[in-house]
Order: C-alpha cells, then sequence, then structure tokens
C-alpha cells in the first residue's frame, strides 16, 4: 500500500496537497490540466521534491530518508530516459547495476528481457539509432529487470502515436500484471486512463484527490475535471 | 539548480570542497608572502597611474576585437564543410598555446620593420607601418585570443542540439530567424563569457608588452612588476604593483560573473549535426571569405616561425631535446592536475555549489608572476628552489589553465546534471559508477580540450622557471630563451620551432582523443 499522508508540497506560488492511499497491485492513472501538479505528485513519490509537510510511505515504511535509487521505485519521464552515450543493452543494464559491473548470467537477463519487449538482437546499438517506440520499449526492459513493486509513469510515450502508444501501454499492462506491480500514470487522455487503469487520481485546483474508479469519474466527471475535458 | 528541482542533498559534494580548498590554498598562499614579505611601499607615482591606464585599454580593445572577429569566424566554421576544416579547428588551438615568445616573434616577422606586410607596402612605393606600442600590443593580442574566442564560440554553437536545425528547417525559418531563435541565445551565453576572459588574460600580459610595447607609453602592469623586480629589485614597489593588478582583476571579475548567463538549451540525442540553413550563394561567398581571411592572419606569423626554424632542426644540440622531454613531464603533470581539479569544481557547480566554481576563476586574478614569486619565497627557507623548478612549474600551469578548464567543463556538466541527473538518481548510480558512466562520457570533449589546453600552455611557458631553475635542468621555453640570451638565434629558431610542436602534439592527441570518444 501506498501511502500520502496530509503531504504538501511547496515550490514557490505553487503548491499542491495530498492525502490519498492506492492499493498494492492497483493501477491508477493520475489526470488533471497542465501545471496541476501531476508530474510534480510523481516526483515526490520517487523523491524528487521535498514535502513541505507530511509523509509518503509503503507497505508502512517512511521513505523520506532514502534516496531516490533506493525507493521501492522504477520512473519513466517523459524524456531522457536512456542515455545516448551508452547501448541499449547497457541502458538496460543499469537495472540491474548501476556501475554495470555486469556477470554473464546477468548479461543473459538483460538480453532476455530485451527479447520480452520485442528488441532481442538490438542491445549493442545506441539509442539514438532506435525508433521512438522502440526506446521505450528499451525503457521497459529496464523497470522489468529493476523488478521494483511501484512503477511511476510520467508521460514516456505521450510522444507516440495512438498506435503505437496503445501497445505501449499493452506492454506496460502485461508487465505489471506479470508481478504484481503498482502503477502510476500520468496521462492526459482519458482514454488511457479508461484503456488500462480501473482507478484514476484527479489532480487539480492544488489538490490530488483520492483514487476513483476510472469508469464513473469519467462518466460524471466533477466541475475542475469537466472544464479540463471540455 | 532551479526551484522545479531541488536536490535532496545540498550539500556541496566532497571531492568541489576539496578541489576549491586545494586552489585557495595554493593562489592566496603565495600571494600572502608576497605581501608579507614586500612590507610597506611608496605612493603611487605618475608612470604606475599610466601603466595601469595602459592596462586596461589595451585589454578593453584587444577583448572588444578579438570577440567581434570571432563571431563570423565561428559561425562559418560551425555551418560549413569544407577540405581541411578539422585541420583549421585544431590549429585555431595553436595561436593561444603558442608560447608567447614564438608568438610575439611571428608578428614581428609578419608586421615588423623588415617583416612581409611592409616589404608589400615598400615595394607599393607607401609608407611603412609601425608595429611598436599599443596597436602592436593589441594586433598580438588579437593573434594570440581571437582562436580562443572562436573556439569558445564554436563550443557554444555546436551544442545547438541538431534536432533544433531540423525543427528550423522544418518551419521554414530563414537565417534572420535562425539568427534570433537558435544563435543569438548561444551567443548571449557564451560571448560574455569570452570576452570577459579576453579581457583577462590581456590585463594580465607580460611578454607581448616586453617585446611589442614597453616605454612609458606602453608599459602594462605586469611589465612594470618585472621591472621592479628585476632592474631595481624594489620588492616593495613591485608588491603595491601586484595588489594593484590584483585589484584589477578582480573587479573585471566580478563583472564578468554578472554577465556570463547559462543557455536553456536541452539536450538532442548524439546525431552528426546537420546544417540546411543559410545556403544562398551570398551567404556561402561570405563564409569563404571570413575563413580564408582568418586563416591567412592565424597562419602568416606561424609560417613566419616555421620557415626560419626548420632548415637547423635536425641539427639542434641534445642539451635542447633533453629539454624537450623535461617539458613533456611537466605538461603531462599539469595537464592531470588541471583536469581533475576542474571536473571536480565544474560537477560541483552543476549540483548546486556555484560558488565553489568560482575557486576555479581565483588563478585569473592572479599572475604567473607573481603566483611564483610567492611559491619561491615560500619554498626558499625550506629547500633548494631548483629541485623545485619542475613541480612549481607544473603547478602554476595547472592553475593558470584552470580558469579555462572550468570554463569549458561547467556549461556539460550543467547540461549532464540537468538531462539526465534525475536518471542516475532513480537508477542509484553514485560516486565512481555515475563518473565513469554519466560524467565522463557527457564531458569527453570538454574534458579533453581542457587538458589539450592545460598540457600546451605548460609546455610552452616561461615565467616561473626563470624563477626557479638553476644552471641546469631547463625546460625548452627556457632553453630558447637562453639560446637567444647567447645570441645563438638560428638554434634559437629551431628550438622554437621544437616547442611549438611539441606543444601542438600535445593540444592535438588529447583533444582529438576526446572528440572521437564524444563522436562515439
Amino acid at each position: 500500500m501506498l501511502r500520502l499522508e496530509g503531504v504538501r508540497i511547496v515550490q514557490g506560488e505553487f503548491a499542491l496537497a495530498a492525502d490519498l492511499a492506492v492499493a498494492r497491485g492497483a493501477r491508477v492513472a493520475v489526470i488533471g490540466p497542465s501545471g496541476a501538479g501531476k508530474s510534480t505528485l510523481l516526483a515526490a513519490v520517487a523523491g524528487f521534491v521535498p514535502l513541505a509537510a507530511g509523509r509518503v510511505t509503503w507497505e508502512g515504511r517512511d521513505l523520506a530518508p532514502l534516496a531516490p535509487g533506493a525507493r521501492p521505485v522504477s520512473i519513466l519521464f517523459q524524456d531522457n530516459n536512456l542515455f545516448p552515450h551508452l547501448t541499449v543493452a547497457e541502458n538496460v543494464g543499469l537495472g540491474l547495476r548501476p556501475d554495470l559491473r555486469l556477470s554473464r548470467a546477468e548479461r543473459a537477463r538483460i538480453e532476455a528481457a530485451l527479447a520480452r519487449v520485442g528488441l532481442g538482437g538490438m542491445g549493442a546499438r545506441r539509442p539514438g539509432a532506435l525508433s521512438g517506440g522502440e526506446q521505450g520499449r528499451a525503457a521497459l526492459a529496464r523497470v522489468l529487470l529493476r523488478a521494483r513493486p511501484l512503477l511511476l509513469l510520467d508521460e514516456p510515450f505521450a510522444a507516440l502515436g495512438p498506435a503505437l502508444k496503445a501497445d505501449m501501454l499493452a506492454l506496460v499492462e502485461a508487465i505489471v500484471a506479470e508481478a504484481g506491480t503498482t502503477l502510476l500514470m500520468v496521462t492526459h487522455d482519458p482514454r488511457d486512463a479508461a484503456a488500462i487503469a480501473p482507478e484514476t487520481i484527479l489532480v487539480a485546483e492544488g489538490r490530488a484527490e483520492a483514487p476513483r474508479p476510472t469508469g464513473t469519474l469519467l462518466a460524471d466527471p466533477p466541475p475542475a475535471l469537466r472544464r479540463y475535458l471540455g | 539548480m532551479d526551484a522545479a528541482c531541488p536536490r535532496p542533498a545540498a550539500r556541496p559534494p566532497a571531492p568541489a570542497l576539496a578541489a576549491a580548498a586545494v586552489v585557495a590554498a595554493l593562489t592566496l598562499g603565495p600571494l600572502a608572502a608576497v605581501a608579507v614579505v614586500a612590507g610597506g611601499a611608496g605612493a603611487p607615482g605618475p608612470a604606475d597611474w599610466a601603466a595601469l591606464r595602459f592596462t586596461i585599454l589595451q585589454a578593453a580593445l584587444s577583448a572588444g576585437l578579438s570577440v567581434a572577429l570571432a563571431v563570423p569566424l565561428a559561425r562559418a566554421l560551425a555551418r560549413r564543410r569544407f577540405p581541411g576544416r578539422r585541420a583549421l579547428i585544431t590549429l585555431l588551438g595553436a595561436p593561444f598555446l603558442l608560447p608567447t615568445v614564438v608568438a610575439a616573434l611571428g608578428i614581428l616577422a609578419v608586421f615588423g620593420r623588415r617583416g612581409l606586410v611592409n616589404e608589400g607596402l615598400a615595394a607599393l612605393g607607401l609608407p611603412a607601418v609601425q608595429i611598436y606600442g599599443l596597436q602592436g600590443v593589441v594586433v598580438a593580442h588579437v593573434f594570440l585570443n581571437l582562436p580562443l574566442a572562436t573556439r569558445l564560440l564554436l563550443l557554444g554553437w555546436l551544442a545547438i542540439p541538431a534536432e533544433r536545425f531540423r525543427l528550423a528547417a522544418a518551419l521554414g525559418f530563414r537565417p534572420a530567424d535562425i539568427a534570433r531563435h537558435l544563435e543569438r541565445p548561444v551567443l548571449r551565453a557564451v560571448l560574455p563569457g569570452a570576452a570577459a576572459t579576453v579581457f583577462l588574460i590581456c590585463l594580465s600580459s607580460f611578454t607581448v608588452a616586453l617585446i611589442l610595447g614597453g616605454g612609458p607609453r606602453a608599459t602594462t602592469l605586469e611589465l612594470a612588476i618585472y621591472q621592479a623586480f628585476r632592474f631595481d629589485f624594489d620588492l616593495p614597489r613591485a608588491a603595491a604593483l601586484a595588489l594593484a593588478q590584483l585589484g584589477l582583476c578582480a573587479a573585471a571579475l566580478a563583472a564578468a560573473a554578472r554577465v556570463a548567463l547559462p543557455a536553456a538549451f536541452g539536450p538532442g540525442l548524439d546525431r552528426v549535426a546537420g546544417w540546411q540553413a543559410a545556403d544562398s550563394p551570398g551567404a556561402r561567398a561570405g563564409d569563404a571569405a571570413v575563413i580564408a581571411l582568418g586563416a591567412a592572419f592565424l597562419l602568416a606569423p606561424l609560417g613566419a616561425v616555421v620557415a626560419a626554424g626548420l632548415p637547423r632542426l635536425a641539427g639542434l644540440p641534445p642539451e635542447v631535446w633533453r629539454a624537450a622531454a623535461r617539458s613533456l613531464v611537466v605538461a603531462l603533470a599539469a595537464a592531470g592536475l588541471t583536469v581533475t581539479l576542474a571536473l571536480a569544481l565544474a560537477v560541483g557547480a552543476a549540483r548546486g555549489a556555484g560558488h565553489l566554481a568560482l575557486a576555479g576563476a581565483l588563478p585569473l586574478a592572479v599572475s604567473p608572476l607573481v603566483l611564483g614569486t610567492g611559491l619561491f619565497l615560500l619554498v626558499f627557507p625550506l629547500a633548494d628552489p631548483s629541485g623545485w623548478a619542475l613541480p612549481a612549474t607544473a603547478l602554476v600551469n595547472a592553475l593558470m589553465a584552470l580558469p579555462f578548464a572550468v570554463r569549458a567543463l561547467e556549461p556539460a556538466a550543467r547540461a549532464a546534471e540537468a538531462d539526465f541527473g534525475r536518471l542516475a538518481d532513480s537508477l542509484g548510480m553514485t560516486g565512481r559508477a555515475r563518473l565513469r558512466l554519466l560524467t565522463l562520457p557527457r564531458l569527453a570533449r570538454p574534458l579533453a580540450f581542457a587538458a589539450g589546453l592545460s598540457a600546451a600552455l605548460s609546455a610552452g611557458d616561461l615565467g616561473v622557471v626563470t624563477l626557479f631553475a638553476g644552471t641546469g635542468g631547463a625546460t625548452l621555453p627556457l632553453e630558447v630563451f637562453r639560446l637567444m640570451g647567447a645570441y645563438r638565434m638560428t638554434d634559437a629558431a629551431a628550438a622554437a620551432l621544437l616547442l611549438l610542436a611539441l606543444s601542438l602534439a600535445l593540444f592535438w592527441a588529447l583533444d582529438r582523443g576526446g572528440r572521437g570518444r564524444a563522436a562515439a
């Protein structure tokens, strides 16, 4: 269970409050107008943004003392999810060992993870030689190997076309289902939420609301969401 | 970092703190020694005020001209591919890396009384131009610093991701639009820093003023310090002049810190840069003319030195070759020290300890002559200074190259942190792993440039070593100086050519290594 208890984030004029819980293994969309703080909410869970008040816990454990890399979290950003100077296999291998001193068995696991996301045999390439969809798959292969219980997606597939994005979301769904991973996924598209997230957190007007069933939320949106959806 | 991504660890990284402390101790310690030993000096006379005025005037003219000429040259080099471009860019490192004595001799060979220019004017029946004085000092400074300014601008230009130019082409940008949206932000970020750098270098001009200036109308503070030290052995006056020099450089540094703003460009994937814009015949011809003129101005003095020294090169005495070997060792030691300190400071600045990076600029405020004198005073009571000639030379030269190294590394370090810092944090990449897998690969190009710069500067420096060296153990520049003093001018020219070759080879080998790595 992920809990945000009395959390308050303040950055200059911007402020966001969150008091909510996400069940283990849940798949939750985070939706709301731009600038409302969707990314900031994820950054706070990942450990990139200090809390002005409150605490974030996973399975009852306060995450505050943990550096971002030590948290039970994998995160994919909007861009720069791969180091351009490392090969695809090295980028994926960082999920196993941040110093890349990899054993033969670990190299085999990397190759298997690449094959699992449809990039078999492409480990020696550099990210610049991959398409946008392939870069997303490589980042997901690293998520597979990191095997953290919490996956945060900050719109890493926003630049992809609808069909490719649907493929990616299907792959995400399969990956989190296999390991029972808890998913928090920022999106600006209610169809993404409807596609793979049974629950949705609405972030608007300085608050992150508790998760609600996506279907009922979209069928009868509160005023803030209605203004955003138009 | 901005408010959007404060780092959990706000403390400055330990390596940056250590590097700043080392630099501060090595810079301020010798200065304190000079001040203590000097004691009280009399009130400044008219000659001292004249030296102060001349120092500022020649530095301002040199900086303005160098940067104004560097803008068209850097743009032409950034957007044109032509045979020899790579060689020309490597050569852009040459005049700045050229030992200053050799550079001044080259300027004399072209613009001097019997130089190429005056011979041409005489053949046309025109009056000769006079090189000695303000004009000579400024011409030599532009010759020495135009390439540095061009390279600083070029690094900024190449930092614009190819994607931006593709986007510009897709949006149908005309050259004016590209200038406004892509080039001007880079220039705004890089130009003030480049101009300030040249100004600060020229504030400490010594050898150029010694050879092309001099006299009451064209004496810099540095030259006045040297004269007070060497001719009158008037240490209080030398110290007073040194303090004036220090105040001048500190004021200029403070002003430079205000104007230097980082560029807000995002990352691009490491593809080869492609230029589709500015392909009109007029733009092509203009760029070609700019490149040709720039190359001629920079190559003619070098060519004159090569022509004078080449015939004698094979017949140089063995002592010259031994001196060359000593200079090589000094150069590599200095380069290693510079790069280590600069990397620690630049990464520290990128992680929020920007004030520590100012330590990297500290040596700019202290001239090599003053620093060397202070080190001599510190070493003298403890050991025979002649045994410390090579370490002291390496140390002072490492410090002198540090400001340029930090300036070259800091933008790349900030970009690496801004673009990939969170990713590395989220993957738990810390310490050595982060250095090896993120910092060094992303900074390979400026690191190599910094190493090459430091090595070549150190190999060619004549200054500190003259204070320390005994009768033997000379470095190559000192050997050149001694040959000149013995009126063995052919040997001196040939040794100077060897020195030039050594400096260029060091820079070429190190800088090229980094460029190959960055392209991978």
